[in-house]
């Protein structure tokens, strides 16, 4: 019974990898015509319907492989009798689930699908690492993840995950147009990207909506481990990061709220902010020692 | 000609007050906060005192110079140096200093009313004007009270605030982390945390004799250990047969609080800690007990009992030392317990599972000096072997006997221990406190929107608003407000 549901897992999550792999190629075409449309001075309105096509094939082929995605991640809790995050692989295709997902959910308020060519590469690679390294067999929880905590500080935590890398992403391309737009005017392809206030505006926004959550995240993990270590914080590396994840993005929304930062400087502090979360989530689950890291990732 | 500034004499109070208004600088928190992100870096990837202390002892074996000059900057002990609290310090005081005034700076703003409609209202943002019904201004009044705005009525027009919770929430936020910091060191003043090993079958008198180690915070008096015994009933352990994981550890012990003819059987788990008020007991770890007899030449029984080892692996092969100082000569085991005995080419014996299906207790024996006396403090899963010389190598089944020339050991059979921490923590329900005050701060000040919104009525009505911070959805707000005083909706 619950190896089928295993299997199941497994082909869910490599179904949403092919799914995803469309998408990308999709965004890719679309980007790629978007290209030679601004290039060319954009006469043709049967071009601009062809590339319009294009890119609602690629959103929709990124909202099938998320749905593949999240059956995936269900069957593969299902096998094991208990939620999906005992171990790297899980975290993994969670994560890269949060990830897509966030994009999703932003999309439906803004335009985004510029950036949906990297959200593709993003989950690809995260899948394509979690399916060829980090995979471990479907097997019940140990002691010390056998709590409701487990579902609370891992679901915030994956979340905030998601919605922070979402955020880095958009800061990453607001430093790149930056840098090419003082160097002149942007190149085609970047004409038909947002201009560089609403990317500032919306990775702040992203940053200021998931704040609350991961600081609940590192609360919740905190109550948890009080139960489960017999102290709420012990500088576990862990939660070192955690916490200087938190730190740096509290500076972040301080230096833009209260001394009024914009643009390049908050930027590269956001970009800061999420690589400490990025690090927290490969170093230390890797090569980290501590209380966080259980058998075999 | 050279012009000199004059500069005014500052003073000891001048510097006292400019200091304190840098530190209370916004920039300084910034850079203290950034700060204190950037010093706990090191703790993460340098071994700590606190959680290792053996990879701190390896640190310094493989390089002691290093180690010395790391140790001078309290590399090894970075959460509780001088130079990291000294930020978490200054931050804190940069935060009072910030949070205090402000406090009471709202306070009073929030008991004034929002100042008067402008003279010229067209020049603010979402601006609009059309001709004037009449009922606009009682219309308005109306619609702001519902909506729980604060409002001025002053001379035909109202000016009206809202969102005066983005403040108040910031400073519940900021209040809230001084509250936790304080929890904090509530807890480590006042608290204790201390662990024991115990066999199946033996009790706890919690008294400071019956650890194996025990911290007290500064202020924390020992009369305060709270009155109890503890009896280790049972402990049992579920793996994965699969994985050879484990999937549950159980804990059952008889517990007496004050009067010990009342006890009561109890039920500790790893994520169920058994709670007495402030103190709570933890099932933290757990392994085996080798239950040896050791007699000299002449038969009489030199030593008896379980002796604790310490685990190795996943599947408990366990290390300890066996050691029978009563003896002439002294005499001690250097041991290795399979809980389940497996050969492996190179490594010699392991253990294929963490039941104890098959055990095996293996042995080199060694005779001369233990080195108790020394002075030095030694290691109870080690022996220090410079003094002495091995008499033998065996490997036993439960119940076999090993005898060599200076007497025998009987490998009885095994038991199982659990490493049970204690530990008192009276801040931490403040510092919870504040997590959950510091969560719903931020929720209430990153989500409430600050604005004003002025009418006045004239010949004319003119509406405006004005959003602080350039938070967005005034302008939705405005398009309803004015769709209602011409009553469109």
């Amino acid at each position: 019974m619950s190896r089928t549901w295993a299997y199941l897992s497994n082909y869910l999550v490599y179904s949403s990898m092919a799914v995803y792999t469309l998408s990308f190629f999709a965004h890719a075409i679309e980007t790629a015509w978007a290209v030679r449309l601004t290039t060319e001075d954009s006469k043709k309105t049967l071009d601009y319907k062809r590339t319009e096509k294009v890119a609602r094939i690629a959103t929709a082929m990124m909202i099938l492989g998320f749905l593949f995605l999240v059956a995936g991640v269900i069957a593969r809790g299902i096998s094991a009798g208990r939620v999906p995050w005992g171990n790297m692989y899980e975290f993994s295709i969670t994560g890269a689930m949060a990830f897509s997902g966030a994009y999703l959910a932003a999309l439906r308020k803004y335009d985004l699908r510029w950036l949906g060519l990297i959200v593709s590469i993003a989950v690809l690679l995260t899948l394509g690492t979690a399916v060829a390294v980090l995979y471990r067999p479907s097997a019940p929880l140990v002691p010390a993840l056998k709590s409701t905590w487990l579902v609370i500080h891992v679901s915030a935590a994956i979340i905030s995950g998601g919605v922070f890398l979402l955020a880095n992403a958009i800061a990453a391309t607001y430093l790149y147009l930056d840098a090419m737009e003082s160097r002149g005017e942007r190149t085609a392809w970047a004409k038909r990207l947002p201009s560089l206030e609403d990317l500032d505006q919306l990775s702040y926004r992203l940053v200021a909506f998931v704040f609350p959550l991961w600081t609940f995240a590192v609360i919740a993990g905190a109550i948890w481990a009080e139960s489960a270590w017999g102290r709420y914080w012990g500088w576990d590396p862990k939660e070192t990061w955690a916490f200087i994840t938190w730190v740096a993005y509290a500076a972040y929304l301080h230096a833009r709220v209260t001394v009024g930062w914009r643009g390049r400087k908050a930027a590269w502090l956001c970009l800061f902010a999420g690589s400490t979360f990025l690090f927290n989530y490969v170093y230390v689950n890797i090569w980290g020692t501590g209380k966080h890291t259980y058998s075999g990732l | 000609m050279s012009q000199e500034i004059d500069l005014p004499e500052l003073g000891s109070v001048g510097l006292l007050r400019y200091g304190w208004r840098q530190l209370t600088s916004m920039r300084t928190a910034l850079i203290l906060l950034l700060l204190l992100g950037v010093a706990a870096i090191p703790g993460s990837i340098i071994p700590q005192r606190t959680q290792n202390p053996m990879k701190v002892s390896e640190y310094f074996k493989n390089s002691p110079d290093l180690f010395r000059w790391m140790d001078r900057f309290s590399l090894f002990d970075v959460y509780g140096s001088a130079w990291f609290s000294a930020i978490y310090i200054l931050l804190f005081i940069s935060l009072i200093g910030c949070v205090l005034p402000r406090t009471i700076e709202h306070f009073h703003a929030s008991r004034a009313l929002p100042p008067a409609t402008p003279k010229n209202l067209d020049r603010m943002e979402q601006y609009s004007s059309w001709s004037a019904h009449g009922d606009e201004l009682e219309k308005a009044r109306d619609w702001f009270k519902s909506k729980g705005f604060r409002i001025l009525e002053k001379d035909g027009s109202i000016s009206a605030e809202k969102g005066f919770m983005r403040e108040t929430g910031n400073l519940f936020f900021h209040l809230a982390l001084i509250l936790i910091l304080l929890g904090i060191s509530f807890s480590s003043l006042f608290g204790m945390r201390g662990e024991a090993i115990l066999n199946v079958g033996e009790r706890f008198v919690n008294i400071p004799t019956s650890y194996d180690s025990l911290q007290y915070g500064k202020l924390f008096k020992e009369g305060h250990l709270s009155n109890f015994v503890i009896t280790v009933d049972k402990f049992t352990a579920k793996y994965n047969i699969e994985t050879n994981a484990p999937e549950d550890y159980t804990l059952e012990v008889t517990f007496a609080q004050g009067d010990l003819r009342q006890s009561e059987k109890r039920t500790i788990k790893v994520n169920s800690p058994l709670r007495l008020g402030n103190t709570n007991i933890y099932l933290q770890a757990n392994g085996y007990s080798p239950v040896v007899t050791v007699r000299d030449s002449k038969g009489n029984v030199a030593m008896q009992g379980p002796v604790p080892f310490l685990p190795q692996d996943g599947n408990l092969r366990s290390i300890g030392a066996i050691k029978v100082p009563d003896a002439q000569p002294q005499i001690g085991f250097v041991g290795s317990f399979v809980p389940t005995y497996a050969r492996s080419e190179g490594n010699g014996a392991i253990s294929a599972f963490p039941e104890a299906l098959d055990p095996r207790l293996l042995l080199s024996a060694w005779i001369g000096d233990l080195g108790l006396d020394s002075g030095v403090p030694q290691s109870v899963y080690r022996i220090d072997t410079s003094k002495m010389k091995q008499v033998g190598l065996k490997s036993l089944k439960p119940g076999e006997t090993y005898t060599y020339p200076q007497g025998s050991i009987t490998f009885e059979g095994y038991q199982q221990w659990v490493n049970l921490q204690i530990v008192n923590d009276p801040g931490k329900n403040f510092a919870l406190l504040g997590g959950i005050v510091a969560i719903l701060g931020l929720l209430a000040s990153l989500f409430t929107r600050r604005r004003r919104i002025w009418i006045r009525v004239g010949e004319s009505v003119e509406v405006a608003g004005l959003a602080k911070n350039a938070a967005p959805g005034l302008e939705i707000e405005m398009q309803q407000f004015v769709a209602m005083l011409k009553g469109e909706k």
